[in-house]
């Protein structure tokens, strides 16, 4: 009889978060005005969110795109077909990569210090402190992180995309010498600007909506105690990427699957 | 006001990365030849289209001058349908250019290649083309050279 009990308290305790994820993400909504009365709290924000998270998102753009050339140089040679590195690379970052390697990182560095943060201001009631002073931290904390990080996926995504491309030049024309010319002239005949490109930006602003929401939530909803916030951490990680590649899929099949 | 080193680090990070959007839009994607300096849509009935796609590159003198925008099946003639938009800089094609769907390379993409003819009148929106070639199906082509040495060696 445990077994089942377990099974019906379980899924209730899931209902229960999913509603108290559901009522939090309204809240944040209703602060949406007051951050931008407050356009000195989003950048504070956007800093600590868009800009710390730069560097990695470059980087890691740099390397896969080359490692995309390195790997569509050696598949492609036995077809004959390097010259159309260009449309496998720019094809791959824009419409999948781009978009989802951007949002894991995204939820490993920033969406991971969101909920330690938001988890240690509530263990050590600085939450409730503002509450008591009539401030309310859904507005004055949450709503601008949130802001904050639906802002920058979607344009780190961008640039993410944009390095990659650069980085398959690199490994493509510059060491294993494709021709500069097909790499682009192919890639500008096969990638459509609003089939590929826009549905690729739509795709990154849904999982960054995503993430900025489970992180934040994660710490607002922890246990306020040292085990709490460390569970709440990884618990923003592992649900952001399993929601990210959920919604991913899901997102393919209604965007490319029909053609 | 003197400008916070933080604000402008945050200006710099989004005009960097909106900057790698344009880079997307302008050097990536084909976006640059999308722009709408007016164009007129043509249509052509083919046999076969073979592999035709929609925005298949149209091209005259090996020059792209359009895209193929739709193509569908004719019940009445049982045959296809190609719609193909044109740039309107090019407005002075003969009424009888010639279309045929071609081959870039051997495995390439199909694409629609354009003739010109001799006559004065030049093609307007929604006039059809009336010489159109279709595809070149490589079973066809097959069975009928297998066919012709078969006749040869009576």
């Amino acid at each position: 009889m445990n077994f089942f009990q377990s099974i019906g308290h379980s899924s209730l305790k899931f209902l229960a978060k999913l509603g108290r994820s559901s009522l939090f993400f309204s809240a944040i909504l209703t602060g949406f005005g007051y951050t931008l009365s407050r356009p000195g709290l989003l950048i504070k924000q956007l800093y600590n969110i868009g800009v710390l998270t730069f560097w990695l998102i470059a980087i890691s753009g740099l390397f896969v795109g080359m490692v995309l050339g390195l790997q569509g140089v050696y598949t492609l040679s036995t077809f004959g077909a390097e010259s159309s590195l260009g449309i496998m690379v720019a094809a791959s970052l824009v419409r999948e990569l781009g978009p989802v390697v951007s949002a894991l990182l995204f939820a490993g560095r920033a969406g991971s210090a969101l909920t330690a943060e938001i988890g240690l201001m509530k263990a050590t009631e600085q939450l409730s402190a503002m509450e008591m002073m009539a401030i309310d931290p859904l507005k004055y904390i949450i709503a601008p992180r949130f802001f904050a990080g639906f802002i920058s996926l979607p344009l780190l995504a961008a640039l993410f995309s944009a390095i990659g491309i650069l980085g398959g030049y690199l490994a493509g024309v510059e060491l294993l010498n494709v021709d500069s010319g097909s790499y682009w002239s192919q890639m500008q005949g096969a990638i459509d600007f609003h089939d590929d490109i826009i549905n690729g930006v739509i795709k990154s602003i849904i999982f960054a909506w995503l993430v900025s929401w489970i992180a934040l939530f994660e710490g607002y909803d922890a246990v306020p105690t040292a085990s709490g916030i460390s569970r709440a951490t990884t618990r923003t990680v592992v649900t952001s990427a399993f929601a990210i590649l959920l919604f991913d899929f899901l997102l393919t099949a209604l965007m490319f699957g029909a053609s | 006001m003197p400008c916070k080193p933080l604000e402008i680090l945050v200006g710099l990070f989004v005009s960097l990365c909106i900057a790698a959007l344009f880079f997307l839009a302008l050097q990536v994607s084909n976006y640059s030849d999308l722009q709408d300096n007016g164009s007129y849509t043509v249509n052509a009935h083919f046999e076969n289209v073979g592999g035709l796609k929609s925005k298949a590159l149209v091209s005259m003198a090996g020059v792209p001058i359009g895209r193929v925008t739709e193509i569908s099946f004719d019940s009445d003639n049982y045959d296809a349908l190609v719609k193909i938009r044109i740039d309107a800089r090019y407005n002075n094609l003969p009424s009888d250019t010639s279309a045929s769907i071609l081959t870039s390379g051997l495995l390439g993409d199909k694409y629609i290649g354009l003739t010109p003819g001799g006559l004065d009148e030049f093609l307007q929106e929604g006039d059809n083309i009336e010489l159109t070639q279709s595809a070149l199906v490589l079973e066809r082509l097959i069975s009928q050279f297998l066919f012709n040495s078969a006749d040869d060696d009576k």
